[in-house]
């Protein structure tokens, strides 16, 4: 096993070098084992030494077993441990694997919905059709399922994933072909998952949750390459579709949790090297590095089963609403909080790794594999949700992320102010006005829900999704319009 | 006690930051508690109408603030739980080990006006400082 030297961070910070127009690096030194590759502009990067999260790209780069480089994404901001917003790629055979690395929320992510409606059909009726969706889909604290699973159903979804609701009579077989790995990592083992942790659950599985998650109703604005939003389904400017955002809610949560403090109770040495707690790792050899991942991967599961759940809530909201007639078909869903196994390329030599993508999606070009053989040829589809009443983009992945960045890229905004300072700066009464004079709906589970998510608390997504663009790591596809959108 | 303030937030990009005040560990632990859930509610307005039995154990303060702070944020899910202040609490040390005994008093949050959830209790920033009979704890949770 491998550890890192010493506990001082490089003191002070290195100053990033600007490598082009769209990344930076800082090179090895210290402890570090590789360098820190950052994709950003200047006024990304402008906004990037405001937090800690360039220490954070830095504290990763010295973790065992990190290959190419400890990569920022263009909206990455200062995390718990890593950065969000970072990908760290780790040898699978003697690297290791941290939770820190993934997020409390294993397998937040997105889901986008396209439907037959035209936003004039839609528009007149949005109020109503919030409150529906608000019912349909439960957010906040107090939402509660429709669905109870006891100890067993419990731990068929934790195997199964979004493939048991199907097989329940939820959703179709096409919302689980258009998924990433089809709603379900095989991986997973619901026996490492805490008793806790599922206790936590049991009244999840299709609700929204409170903090940036929400159901958002779009419409197509501006389409930037029309082939492939063509293949994607996206057909028109006008078009409504739906995005929503949540992932694992308590059950990921706790999971996160419980081997955060099972890897510090096990590896006194490697926490007393750390500069931060939160870094925590398992090396892979070890027990516990197999236990999270088989962990790691139930949650994941719970987390497309709420997603595809929610799904099918919304399409039963919507042909209820608009007439049985109106089509409402997934485009596609994205983690951006996961570790996955993955074979990359690593200085010309082929290896199993485990991609932390800790705030960042998968963005792999065409011909792979692991894409649904309709999008094969064009690439996977990537969503990036903006901020409450800013725009959110679909983009493609690409081969040269693939070769760039563990074919990763960025996966929304990323905040600028803290929740706490949002809450003093705006009044959610203020905002919702605000918002209705741009023709922008809220209905939220509270008021503090709308003033935290204030869109000024967020970096610009417009500036975040041309950069990916121009470094080449996500390309353009089309951009979404927010109509009406249901917070917790 | 800095002052008569039982806690303060401080700004933090990612989610909140709260110091929590006492004479004592327990004393700071159960206003660290209530913080928390100022996060979610107006505390002072939930009813103490249902008690928590609570129990941690821990070599470290650290450790053991941060399994106490869990173990009220998993009844925030199981129990629909919002805290309304901790009605007592003992922090003991034997053989080098701390564990601690409290009892919450609050509410089911149906009654209840509430905002962001507590995902999770995180290392992030944790502080713990003993000085001159003042205990002062610091958390950044997860939202």
């Amino acid at each position: 096993m491998t550890s890192i030297q010493g506990k001082q961070e490089t003191n002070p910070l290195p100053k990033p070098r600007k490598l082009n127009s769209y990344s930076y690096i800082v090179e090895k030194q210290g402890n570090m084992r590789v360098p820190v590759k950052i994709f950003a502009s200047e006024a990304l990067m402008g906004k990037m030494v405001q937090d800690r999260c360039l220490q954070q790209g830095i504290n990763v780069a010295a973790l065992p077993g990190i290959q190419g480089y400890s990569f920022m994404m263009p909206d990455a901001h200062q995390g718990y441990g890593f950065s969000i917003g970072g990908v760290a790629a780790m040898d699978a055979a003697c690297g290791c694997i941290s939770p820190g690395g993934i997020g409390y929320d294993i397998n937040c992510g997105v889901r986008l919905l396209a439907t037959s409606l035209d936003k004039e059909q839609v528009y007149p009726r949005i109020k109503g059709l919030l409150d529906k969706l608000f019912i349909a889909v439960p957010p906040g604290m107090k939402g509660k399922s429709h669905l109870r699973l006891d100890a067993r159903e419990m731990d068929e979804v934790l195997s199964e994933g979004a493939q048991w609701l199907l097989k329940k009579g939820y959703g179709t077989e096409d919302d689980l072909k258009n998924c990433e790995e089809e709603g379900r990592l095989p991986y997973a083992d619901p026996a490492k998952v805490s008793v806790q942790a599922k206790e936590r659950g049991k009244k999840h599985v299709g609700t929204l949750g409170s903090g940036n998650h929400f159901v958002e109703v779009q419409y197509v604005g501006k389409i930037f390459d029309r082939n492939v939003a063509l293949a994607f389904g996206i057909e028109k400017e006008g078009q409504v579709v739906i995005l929503i955002h949540t992932g694992s809610r308590g059950l990921g949560h706790q999971t996160c949790s419980d081997y955060l403090r099972r890897m510090e109770d096990s590896f006194p040495d490697i926490i007393a090297s750390l500069p931060e707690k939160d870094l925590v790792y398992a090396p892979a050899a070890s027990g516990i590095a197999q236990d999270y991942f088989k962990a790691m991967c139930a949650a994941a599961n719970f987390a497309w089963a709420n997603r595809h759940m929610i799904g099918h809530e919304v399409r039963k909201a919507f042909k209820e609403f608009f007439g049985p007639e109106t089509d409402v078909r997934t485009v596609y869903d994205v983690a951006h909080n996961i570790a996955k196994l993955e074979k990359h390329v690593v200085d010309g030599v082929e290896k199993e790794v485990w991609v932390h993508r800790k705030g960042a999606t998968r963005a792999f070009g065409p011909g792979r594999p692991e894409i649904p053989k309709h999008y094969r040829s064009v690439g996977q589809p990537i969503f990036i949700p903006g901020s409450m009443g800013t725009s959110s983009y679909v983009l493609v992945g690409t081969e040269k992320a693939y070769r760039e960045s563990f074919g990763s890229t960025a996966h929304g905004a990323g905040r600028l102010l803290s929740r706490h300072a949002a809450n003093q700066q705006y009044r959610a009464e203020d905002l919702k006005k605000e918002l209705e004079e741009q023709k922008i709906f809220v209905k939220a589970a509270s008021f503090r829900g709308v003033s935290e998510e204030a869109p000024k608390a967020y970096k610009d997504v417009d500036e975040v999704v041309r950069v990916s663009d121009e470094a080449g790591i996500g390309r353009l596809v089309a951009q979404l319009m927010p109509m009406g959108v249901i917070k917790g | 006690m800095e002052g008569d303030r039982r806690f303060e937030f401080f700004p933090h990009t990612a989610d909140a930051k709260f110091r929590a005040y006492g004479k004592s560990l327990g004393e700071a632990f159960a206003n660290a508690a209530l913080a928390l859930f100022e996060i979610m509610t107006d505390t002072s307005a939930v009813k103490p109408a249902m008690k928590k039995k609570l129990r941690a154990k821990a070599e470290r303060p650290e450790t053991l603030l941060y399994d106490f702070l869990e173990s009220l944020v998993i009844l925030i899910d199981t129990d629909n739980f919002l805290l309304h202040d901790v009605e007592r609490i003992e922090i003991k040390k034997k053989g080098g080990m701390l564990s601690l005994h409290a009892v919450a008093v609050g509410d089911d949050a149906a009654e209840y006006s509430v905002g962001t959830a507590i995902k999770a209790i995180t290392y992030n920033d944790m502080l713990v400082e003993e000085k001159d009979g003042k205990v002062m704890v610091q958390v950044v949770p997860d939202l």
